[in-house]
C-alpha cells in the first residue's frame, strides 16, 4: 500500500499541469464549502447570541394564555407575578415584560403596534431601560431603529398612543420618544414600542402583573408555577436554528455544482488516463503488479488529487479564511430589513468539525469518482496493453 | 553452460476470437528452453512470436496445451501467482521500451525492486550495478524524453536486469533501434547472458538479432517450422 501511495504521488506530481488543474478546481470547492458553512455558522451563533441578549435571555415564562401569534389571546394574557419570580425580578435574575396591544397615529397615519412594558432597572435583555429614567408627563417610550425609520419616528417625538385597559375601555395619551436603541433582533423592534413597566401597569390597570417573565441567561430556572409555562432558549430561537437549517440546504446546491465540476475534472482526468496510459498498465502488469494494484494505483492517484487540494487549499485558504473570520462580512444595508436576526457584520465560524468533515467529504467522493473509471483496467487484457491498443 | 529446462511447452494451442471468427495464433507447440539459452524465435508477423513469448510471460494463458515455466503451469496459476513469478523471475523488454514517462531513469530500474519490496541500501547497490553493466551511470537523473531510443532500450534492459532474473523475455528490442544501436544492444545482452546464465527468449524477425542466437525456432501459421542450434 505504501508503494502504491509512492508510485501514485509520483505519477501525480509527473502529470504536471493536468494534476494541477484538478487540484486548482478542487481546492476551490474546499474553500467556498468550508467558507459558506462559517458563514452560516457565523450567522447562525451571532443571530442566537443576539436573541439571548436582547429577547429571550435564558428561557422564558410565558402566561399560560400568551400566545404571540395570536393577538386575540393578548387581554386575557397577563396575571400577577408569582412571589419567588418577583423575587428573582428584583435581584436582577428576571425581568417582566406586560404585553398588550395599542394604536399610534405617526404623521396622521393609523398604526397598531403592541406595547411592552419592561422593569427600567432589568440587566437580563439588552433593552436600554435605563433611558426610561428621564423626567416626562408624557408617556416616555423607546422604540428600536426599524420602527422609527418605518414610522419616520426619532428622538422627542411627540405621537398619540390609544390602548384599552383591562376592562376594555379606550383610552389615550401623548406618548414622547425619549430614545431609539439600535439591535439586530426584529422581533423586538419592528411594530411595538416599549414603555416602563410600572407606567404601563398602571396605564392597563393591571398593578404587578406581566405576560413574559424573562430569565437570566445560564441562571437556574425555577420549577414552573401555576399559569405559567416555561419555554427554552431552544425553542424560542427554533425559528433561527430552522432558518439557518433551510440555508444550509439551499446551499447543498452549491456545494452540489462546485462538487459536480471538480468530480467531473477528475473523472475525466481518469478516463483519459486509462486510455492514454494503456501501455504503462501493461508495462506495469508485466513487471509484476496484479491488475487489483494497478486499479488500486490509479484510485489513489485521483483521490491523491483532494490531498494535494486540501494542502493548496490550506495554503491560500487559511490566511484568507482566517481575515475574514477577523474581519468580518458587511452584508447590504437593507437586509436589516429582512425580518430576520442578521447582524450588519457577520464573522463566519469555522470548527476542526466542519474542516474535517468537509475534507472528508471531499476526499471519499474523489476515491469513489476515481475508482468507478478505474474498475476498467481489472477488466483489461494486458498484452492488449502492452502494444497501446484501445480496450 | 546451458542446463536444466526451465521452461516445458507441450501441445501449446492459442485461439483468439475475433470478428471474422476464430485465430489460431499458436497451433500445437512442443518445445523446451534451458537455462542460460539465448534463443530467438522468428518468423514473419502473425506467425505467433508474441503470442508464445506472452505466454511464456503469463501474461496470457493457453488455450490447450501445457506451458510449464520455473516449475510452474501458466494455466493453472491466479492472478496474483502469475504477477509474482513475473516481478520475481522474469523479466520483459520491449520493442517500444515501455518506460514509465515520469520517472527518471534511475526510478525506471528501480521499479522491479520496489515491487519486491527490498530496502534501500540494497536496492540502490542493485540499481546502480544494473546502470553500470549497460553503461547508463551518466543518465541517473534523465527522464525517458531526454534519451535516444538505443539509450530508453539500454534503461529497458537495465530494468529487465535489475533483479538478475531466470527468464528475459524481448519483444523485438532492436525494432526501433538503428543498427549501431542494435549490435550494442546485442552484445550488451550476449555479455549479461554469459555473466548471469540468464535465459533470453527474443521475438524477432531482425537477421541483426538472429546473428547473435544460440538457437533459432522459426515459427510459421503458428507452428514450429525448424528449430535449430546456430554457430554463434
Amino acid at each position: 500500500m505504501k508503494l502504491l501511495f509512492k508510485l501514485a504521488a509520483r505519477n501525480l506530481i509527473g502529470a504536471g499541469r493536468r494534476t494541477w488543474l484538478n487540484v486548482i478546481v478542487l481546492s476551490f470547492s474546499f474553500i467556498i464549502i468550508i467558507w459558506h458553512k462559517g458563514i452560516l455558522n457565523g450567522w447562525e451563533s451571532q443571530a442566537k447570541n443576539d436573541m439571548t441578549e436582547w429577547e429571550t435571555g435564558g428561557g422564558q415564562y410565558w402566561q399560560s394564555v400568551y400566545d404571540p401569534f395570536d393577538p386575540f389571546s393578548l387581554t386575557e394574557a397577563h396575571s400577577a407575578i408569582p412571589a419567588d419570580m418577583d423575587s428573582a425580578c428584583s435581584k436582577g435574575n428576571m425581568a417582566s415584560i406586560l404585553v398588550t396591544q395599542g394604536t399610534i397615529y405617526p404623521g396622521g397615519r393609523i398604526q397598531s403596534i403592541l406595547i411592552k412594558g419592561i422593569n427600567s432597572n432589568q440587566k437580563v435583555l439588552k433593552i436600554p431601560g435605563a433611558l426610561f429614567e428621564s423626567d416626562s408627563s408624557e408617556i416616555p417610550a423607546i422604540i428600536g431603529s426599524r420602527m422609527a425609520a418605518d414610522n419616520r419616528l426619532k428622538t422627542g417625538d411627540l405621537i398619540t398612543l390609544r390602548w384599552r385597559d383591562k376592562n376594555g375601555t379606550f383610552d389615550a395619551g401623548e406618548m414622547k420618544i425619549i430614545g431609539i436603541f439600535n439591535t439586530n433582533v426584529p422581533m423586538i423592534d419592528a411594530g411595538q414600542i416599549w414603555l416602563p413597566l410600572d407606567h404601563l401597569q398602571k396605564m392597563m390597570g393591571m398593578p404587578g402583573e406581566a405576560t413574559i417573565l424573562v430569565c437570566k441567561k445560564d441562571s437556574k430556572v425555577i420549577a414552573s408555577d401555576a399559569g405559567w409555562n416555561f419555554k427554552s432558549t431552544e425553542l424560542l430561537q427554533k425559528s433561527v436554528s430552522d432558518m439557518i437549517k433551510m440555508k444550509s440546504v439551499s446551499g447543498a446546491v452549491l456545494y452540489l455544482i462546485l462538487m459536480s465540476l471538480a468530480m467531473l475534472a477528475i473523472f475525466d482526468t481518469q478516463v483519459l488516463s486509462i486510455f492514454r496510459r494503456q501501455k504503462e498498465i501493461g508495462t506495469y502488469i508485466a513487471l509484476g503488479m496484479t491488475r487489483f494494484q494497478v486499479v488500486g494505483l490509479f484510485t489513489i492517484e485521483g483521490s491523491l488529487n483532494s490531498v494535494l487540494a486540501a494542502i493548496l487549499a490550506a495554503i491560500y485558504g487559511i490566511p484568507l479564511l482566517a481575515l475574514q473570520a477577523s474581519k468580518g462580512m458587511s452584508f447590504p444595508g437593507g437586509s436589516k430589513d429582512f425580518g430576520i436576526v442578521m447582524a450588519d457584520k457577520i464573522y463566519p465560524s469555522y470548527s476542526l468539525e466542519l474542516i474535517g468533515i468537509t475534507i472528508l467529504f471531499i476526499m471519499i467522493t474523489t476515491t469513489i469518482v476515481s475508482y468507478l473509471p478505474s474498475r476498467r483496467i481489472a477488466k483489461m487484457n494486458p498484452t492488449e496493453a502492452l502494444r497501446g491498443k484501445l480496450q | 553452460m546451458e542446463n536444466s529446462k526451465i521452461i516445458s511447452i507441450e501441445g501449446l494451442k492459442k485461439t483468439f476470437s475475433t470478428t471474422g471468427g476464430k485465430f489460431t495464433a499458436l497451433n500445437g507447440i512442443n518445445l523446451e528452453f534451458g537455462k542460460g539459452e539465448f534463443t530467438g524465435v522468428v518468423g514473419p508477423s502473425g506467425s505467433g512470436k508474441t503470442t508464445l513469448l506472452n505466454i511464456i510471460g503469463s501474461l496470457d494463458s493457453p488455450s490447450e496445451g501445457k506451458a510449464i515455466v520455473l516449475g510452474k503451469s501458466i494455466g493453472e496459476l491466479n492472478v496474483k501467482q502469475s504477477a509474482m513469478l513475473r516481478r520475481s523471475q522474469l523479466g520483459f523488454i520491449f520493442q517500444s521500451y515501455n518506460l514509465l514517462p515520469v520517472y527518471t531513469v534511475f526510478e525506471n530500474v528501480e521499479f522491479p525492486l520496489l515491487l519486491l519490496n527490498m530496502n534501500d541500501g540494497q536496492r540502490k547497490k542493485m540499481v546502480l550495478d544494473s546502470l553500470e553493466w549497460l553503461g547508463l551511470t551518466d543518465k541517473i537523473k534523465s527522464m525517458p524524453s531526454q534519451l535516444s531510443g538505443g539509450e530508453c532500450q539500454r534503461v529497458a534492459i537495465a530494468r529487465a536486469m535489475v533483479k538478475k532474473p531466470e527468464i528475459v523475455l524481448a519483444d523485438e528490442p532492436t525494432a526501433n533501434l538503428d543498427a549501431a544501436n542494435s549490435h550494442h544492444i546485442l552484445k550488451s545482452m550476449v555479455q549479461l547472458n554469459k555473466e548471469f546464465n540468464t535465459t533470453f527468449i527474443f521475438a524477432t524477425h531482425d537477421d541483426k538479432v538472429i546473428g547473435y542466437l544460440h538457437r533459432k525456432i522459426s515459427l510459421v501459421d503458428g507452428k514450429v517450422a525448424k528449430d535449430e542450434i546456430t554457430n554463434n
